[in-house]
């Protein structure tokens, strides 16, 4: 079962190395990781996405809150969330043709172009990470030379009923 | 480890600006002339967190930090140790001795790893450290400098919390943090690692970025609902035992233990690490659990209806195979670390609390309970302490006596008599240890000092001179096995050099004597490479170091050579010539479960 979990943890060297070797040293999982500062300079926020049983995650949770710099451990995804992720993808443009059917796929999936040149173009997707994948997946055909990703950001709805809404639509 | 090139630290240091101001401000004023540099601030927070003990050894890195450690003499008394594992482990057994906060300081490199190996145990039985490492100055971390490792990335995986320092601002801050860290909740050590730069530079204003965080009172409160069916349980149990451990010793909860085990009448069985949290003679007593512990212990656990594990982990060796660990029981387990709570065994009703709170509460609850309700639960129990007393004295643990030869067992048993019960015990890892644990019954809290999660052998004798500086007035014994003494016995010279009452009972066999009854046990006999039986002379090295030296041989000789070393003034180290291949027994094979117990 994949899971996003959300650490508060303090904005100072070597906090970020004891969260990953906590993971390491207990045989925890990471998928992705993805940190950066909030409105209180000192504290940075990192989200992990990763997965294990019930039980698995209880403890991760567990032992992050051991750690003493980290004021916070959230799992986003035990309540209604939403969940983020960008990548730059650089894809090689043989014809005219193929990059009007990329710029279809870019207006499908709601991504952007970036950069451009006669032979390639940078494109920027962002969305739940399942629609990165689907992107990428149809870009497939075409030549990729190089994707990047941020990993997961994810924060918690305001209300259930809005979480309602984004399931219908 | 003092080699160093001083000047190009020096010139190094002299490259760093000694004054640092905040970025953000322009800087007018001039700094006071008055101003403390590095060292000083570290050494006054220090006293001002109360140490007035350090254990080390100086290095290049931490030649300031020395410096000032001279100017305070008054105020610290420092015990220079010959190896800065000693260091550790010395500051480990004063720690573990008086419940504060023990401090080491070495040097950078060679000075921290050395370290390792004590910060380790100290961290695997949760004892409260601040170890200070010097470290190469800021300009040069990460150029591969002379003496240099990066002491914070070796020991994070071993540590409750670590610093490098930045900012000679941040150091005031983070001495006080380091101790508050160190001592509260589940204790740990902390490692402080200080570049030599920082040491040097002069500050007069300092800063605290976290510290409103960390001193917040993080201790939820005990849940009334959840006590009250704990008390419930409790009161109406047919076949419980209280399972505790170092929990208990840590938040010096005995007596409130005793209040609990005593209204309800119900059996306690320490773990290696809870032994004195509960005295071993007691009536309530089963003795030591897990895979040396007694029978009627092991037995009791298996059967019982409600366990309540108090302060413990459900370490390995207590627990053996999982699945058949307390198969009948609901676990109540109370423990100040909630990530201690389902990480092994599932915990039906759990109370994340010290020891010490939860206790009380409970014994306060029993106090107001209905009487009759206690005594009718009393009665339930009747056919429980039948089983158990059967068990109890179906099989006590036993020695067979030797005429010719002393028994390993008889020593322990020796030593309780000549110190009339009264002596800490202090030890290394093995079998001397576990013959310690079961032969030795323990009467009050911290006197069984043992390194009980990491195994480290070396321990006992370091540890055992620590734990007598904190305690002059206790007599403190190190029982240790031939193998583990020479990892440490550097240490004597300590003793002698600061005339410390340090008595080292080496239990000499010849062997690696643990791993050689599981090569005789489990490997078919072959005795791959414990064979120590070519070692020095322990009287004549003792005495080399200006040590009282003694060898018994005979059991004749026991009695008198205890007494007459015991009650030397000095450093004594006992050289207890004890029969080769004798084993420890009751053992459980390890990941086996009680039904599987060798008893002889």
């Amino acid at each position: 079962m994949q899971h996003t979990i959300s650490i508060l943890v303090a904005n100072e060297a070597g906090e970020l190395s004891r969260i990953v070797g906590l993971f390491s040293a207990r045989g925890f999982n990471i998928e992705t990781i993805c940190v950066g500062k909030t409105l209180e300079p000192a504290w940075s926020r990192c989200t992990i996405v990763t997965y294990g049983d019930d039980r698995v995650i209880e403890q991760i949770i567990k032992q992050c809150s051991r750690l003493a710099r980290v004021r916070e451990v959230r799992a986003v995804t035990r309540l209604p969330h939403i969940e983020r992720e960008m990548a730059l993808i650089d894809v090689s443009v043989k014809a005219g043709s193929e990059r009007q059917e990329i710029m279809n796929l870019v207006k499908i999936f709601r991504a952007k172009v970036v950069d451009i040149s006669h032979e390639k173009m940078i494109l920027e997707a962002s969305g739940h990470w399942q629609k990165v994948d689907t992107f990428i997946e149809m870009l497939k055909p075409f030549q990729i030379n190089e994707v990047t990703r941020t990993g997961c950001v994810a924060i918690n709805r305001l209300s259930p009923f809005e979480q309602s809404l984004e399931a219908k639509a | 480890m003092a080699r160093e090139d001083e000047k190009v630290v020096m010139t190094s240091v002299a490259n760093v600006p000694t004054v640092v101001k905040d970025a953000a401000q322009p800087v007018t004023e001039t700094l006071l002339p008055s101003a403390p540099r590095g060292a000083e601030i570290l050494v006054k927070g220090l006293i001002k967190n109360g140490v007035d003990t350090v254990f080390g050894l100086p290095g290049g890195a931490v030649l300031f930090i020395y410096d000032e450690i001279w100017r305070f003499r008054d105020e610290i008394t420092h015990y220079l140790v010959r190896h800065e594992q000693g260091a550790v482990h010395a500051a480990e057994g004063y720690a573990r001795a008086t419940g504060k906060v023990g401090v080491a300081l070495v040097t950078s490199g060679p000075g921290a790893t050395n370290a390792v190996t004590g910060i380790a145990t100290a961290y695997m039985d949760s004892i409260p450290l601040v170890v200070i490492t010097g470290q190469v100055p800021s300009t040069m971390i990460g150029t591969d400098a002379f003496q240099e490792v990066d002491t914070f990335g070796v020991t994070l995986p071993i540590v409750k919390h670590s610093y490098l320092v930045r900012d000679v601002r941040d150091l005031e801050a983070i001495i006080d943090e380091a101790f508050q860290i160190a001592k509260s909740g589940k204790p740990g050590p902390v490692v402080i690692d200080v570049p030599k730069d920082i040491t040097a530079q002069l500050c007069d204003n300092p800063r605290r970025i976290h510290a409103e965080y960390l001193f917040e009172n993080k201790e939820e409160p005990i849940d009334e609902t959840t006590l009250e069916l704990v008390v419930e349980r409790l009161i109406n149990a047919r076949q419980p035992v209280f399972y505790v451990g170092g929990g208990v010793v840590t938040a010096d909860a005995a007596d409130d233990l005793m209040k609990v085990v005593e209204t309800l009448q119900v059996p306690v069985t320490p773990t290696l690490m809870g032994l004195g949290g509960f005295p071993t003679a007691h009536a309530l007593s089963l003795g030591m659990l897990g895979m040396h512990g007694t029978y009627a212990a092991n037995m009791a656990v298996s059967e019982s209806d409600l366990l309540v594990a108090v302060g413990v982990r459900f370490d390995d060796r207590v627990t053996g195979k999982l699945a058949t660990f307390a198969p009948h029981a609901e676990i109540i387990h109370i423990d100040i670390d909630p990530s201690n709570i389902g990480k092994i065994k599932k915990a039906h009703i759990s109370l994340v609390a010290d020891a010490k709170t939860a206790l009380r509460k409970i014994a306060g609850k029993l106090e107001n309970a209905d009487k009759a309700k206690i005594s009718k639960g009393k009665a339930k129990r009747e056919s429980w302490w039948n089983k158990l007393n059967d068990w109890r004295d179906s099989v006590p643990f036993s020695c067979e006596y030797s005429e010719t030869e002393i028994k390993p067992q008889h020593l322990i048993e020796e030593l309780y008599k000549v110190t009339n019960g009264d002596a800490t015990i202090v030890t290394d890892v093995g079998q001397h240890q576990m013959w310690a644990a079961q032969f030795y019954p323990f009467k009050r809290s911290r006197q069984w000092l043992t390194s009980g999660g990491l195994g480290t052998m070396g321990f006992g004798l370091p540890a055992a001179m620590g734990a007598q500086l904190a305690c002059p007035d206790t007599q403190v014994v190190a029982v240790v096995g031939d193998g583990g003494f020479q990892m440490t016995n550097q240490e004597i010279i300590t003793a002698i050099q600061y005339k410390i009452p340090l008595k080292v009972i080496i239990m000499n066999n010849g062997y690696l004597g643990m791993v050689r009854q599981w090569q005789e046990m489990f490997y078919d006999r072959a005795y791959s490479e414990v064979d120590l039986s070519i070692s020095p002379d322990f009287v004549k090295l003792a005495e080399a170091y200006g040590a009282q030296g003694l060898r018994a041989e005979k059991p004749e000789d026991l009695r008198r050579v205890l007494e007459e070393g015991l009650s030397f003034k000095g450093v004594t180290i006992f050289d207890i010539v004890v029969s080769k291949e004798e084993n420890v027994f009751p053992i459980i094979p390890a990941g086996q479960d009680t039904r599987n117990m060798i008893l002889k």
